[in-house]
């Protein structure tokens, strides 16, 4: 017993497994939520604001520039979003900590929309680019395919009805198909390499260095981020409770069988 | 409103779509919150009565 | 593990086993895509290794289901899990069997077919050597998709959304391979992805696998 106290006194990583036991992790989200919410609402205000109202027409693109403060974010949210979940349901296998596969399972919600969000804005940005309002361009069908397997991943959550069961099986899911996910990336730009060169949506950042842009840019990528963290906190919350819900209604089948 | 020129649909449109799904995922994630919070209110007090 | 390889083999044979579903429904989609694209020889032509890869993609999906249920549904299952031999083999040899009931009849199925698409020539062999290589690895990641879903009453749909994503690498290089060696073009580079894929998904997913089974019998 002693032996594991100082252990875990020593581990550098408590900080991060406090969050682990439930009742700790709805106590200290409970007290960083309104941050979270705070920090969006100003950091999304200003960004969109100045992209949409304070930047100058560009070269190339005339003034459907402005579209990058919402297709770069949530496309770079889309892919971010999945790797958070792939890393979460690592912890679950290995560590068990309920809280994280639960956390996995309410990012998935956001991750689709921010990759609907990148298709559609992708999509509306394509027509006057290239006359047609989609084009196989290997970074949109790449997004297509994402929006796929966020689509199986969510359906095996809901499909599937012991909680433990889910979490475990939609874990090996997301490593399963991360790796594919992955490959598909490599297939879809093999693909469409072929005979032209579409004109790849996304902005550089080298092609796009000049601060005008890049500025309001980085602000509206922290705003998004934060938007996930804090739309993360109040699904994971609404998880957390819901397995307390189910556990007490264990509980109360087995007092009155 | 800055003058966008010929891409004023492609911008607006874009802008208005992003900023309707936010709000939609915000909108069901509260609402869910809200809804299992009930829930749980209503399960603690039926253990405590036992 | 031959044993249970022969044993799968048989019962897929047998009447209501699905032997022969898989090819017959290759033959509707190849039947089908005229008439939703037109009779025009040089169109179908063009499009005829594609149409053939999605058709022999979507057949093999249609007897995934069965790789683990009706095991599971009768406890053999169960007893797999404790007999010697090691569930990821039990697994390779599941996907084996599927491969010989359905991907290898596609693969030997796919060139006689080809020519209600007016495949040109030199397509036969394309077709043929690309499925080949390609099939094994729809089946191992279909066996992949069916051990995830084996709990479930009616998860064919669900099997389906699962595993349909896991296949486009395959099917991209796949259907690559095929029409750029038909056209005369160096087909090297998809052809090894598809090899690739193949080897590595049986190298690999067997272990998914396996685990996926574990977790749905506990």
């Amino acid at each position: 017993m002693e032996n594991v106290r100082t252990k875990q006194a020593k581990d550098g990583w408590n900080w991060l497994w406090a969050w682990a036991n439930p009742v700790k992790f709805m106590a200290l989200s409970g007290k960083v939520l309104p941050w979270a919410i705070g920090g969006t609402v100003v950091t999304l205000a200003v960004g969109l604001i100045w992209g949409f109202f304070f930047t100058p027409e560009a070269a190339k693109f005339g003034s459907s520039v402005k579209i990058i403060y919402v297709h770069v974010p949530s496309a770079m949210m889309a892919i971010n979003i999945w790797v958070m979940m792939l890393v979460a349901s690592l912890i679950w296998l290995i560590r068990r900590h309920h809280v994280s596969a639960l956390a996995a399972k309410a990012a998935a919600l956001i991750g689709v929309v921010m990759t609907v969000i990148a298709l559609i804005t992708g999509a509306i940005w394509g027509e006057p680019m290239w006359g047609t309002y989609w084009a196989w361009d290997p970074r949109l069908t790449s997004f297509l395919v994402l929006f796929l397997f966020y689509l199986g991943y969510m359906a095996l959550w809901a499909a599937i009805e012991d909680p433990d069961t889910a979490a475990d099986l939609t874990s090996v899911l997301a490593i399963v198909g991360s790796v594919f996910a992955l490959l598909s990336r490599y297939a879809v730009n093999f693909w469409n390499q072929g005979l032209h060169q579409g004109a790849s949506l996304s902005l550089d950042a080298e092609e796009n260095v000049h601060d005008v842009y890049w500025q309001p840019l980085v602000i509206c990528l922290v705003g998004f981020s934060l938007l996930f963290v804090a739309l993360l906190l109040v699904r994971t919350r609404t998880e957390v409770r819901k397995r307390r819900i189910h556990a007490l209604e264990m509980r109360e089948r087995m007092a009155d069988a | 409103m800055p003058d966008l020129g010929k891409y004023a649909g492609a911008v607006l449109s874009s802008w208005a779509a992003t900023i309707l799904l936010v709000a939609l995922v915000i909108a069901v994630s509260w609402w869910q919150s809200a809804r299992v919070k009930r829930k749980l209110e209503a399960a603690e007090v039926r253990r405590k009565e036992r | 593990m031959i044993a249970l390889l022969m044993r799968d083999l048989r019962l897929s044979v047998r009447a209501g086993g699905g032997f022969g579903l898989g090819l017959a429904f290759f033959l509707i989609v190849t039947v089908l895509v005229p008439f939703g694209v037109g009779p025009e020889a040089a169109i179908l032509g063009r499009i005829a290794p594609g149409i053939l890869w999605v058709g022999a993609l979507l057949a093999c999906l249609l007897s995934l289901d069965r790789i683990f249920q009706l095991d599971f549904e009768d406890g053999s299952l169960d007893l797999l899990a404790t007999a010697p031999v090691p569930m990821e083999g039990a697994v390779v040899m599941k996907a084996l069997a599927h491969w010989l009931v359905t991907g290898l009849p596609l693969t030997l199925a796919a060139p006689l077919f080809g020519a209600l698409l007016s495949m040109p020539a030199g397509g036969a062999w394309w077709m043929f050597l690309t499925l080949l290589i390609g099939t094994p690895a729809l089946s191992m990641i279909g066996a992949f998709g069916a051990a995830l879903t084996v709990g479930l009453k009616r998860g064919g749909l669900l099997l389906s959304l699962l595993v349909l994503p896991l296949y486009v690498p395959t099917l991209i290089f796949g259907a690559e391979a095929a029409a750029r060696g038909i056209a005369g073009f160096d087909a090297s580079t998809p052809l090894l992805m598809v090899a690739g894929i193949t080897a590595g998904s049986i190298a690999l997913l067997p272990f998914a696998a396996a685990a996926a089974l574990r977790i749905n019998l506990r």
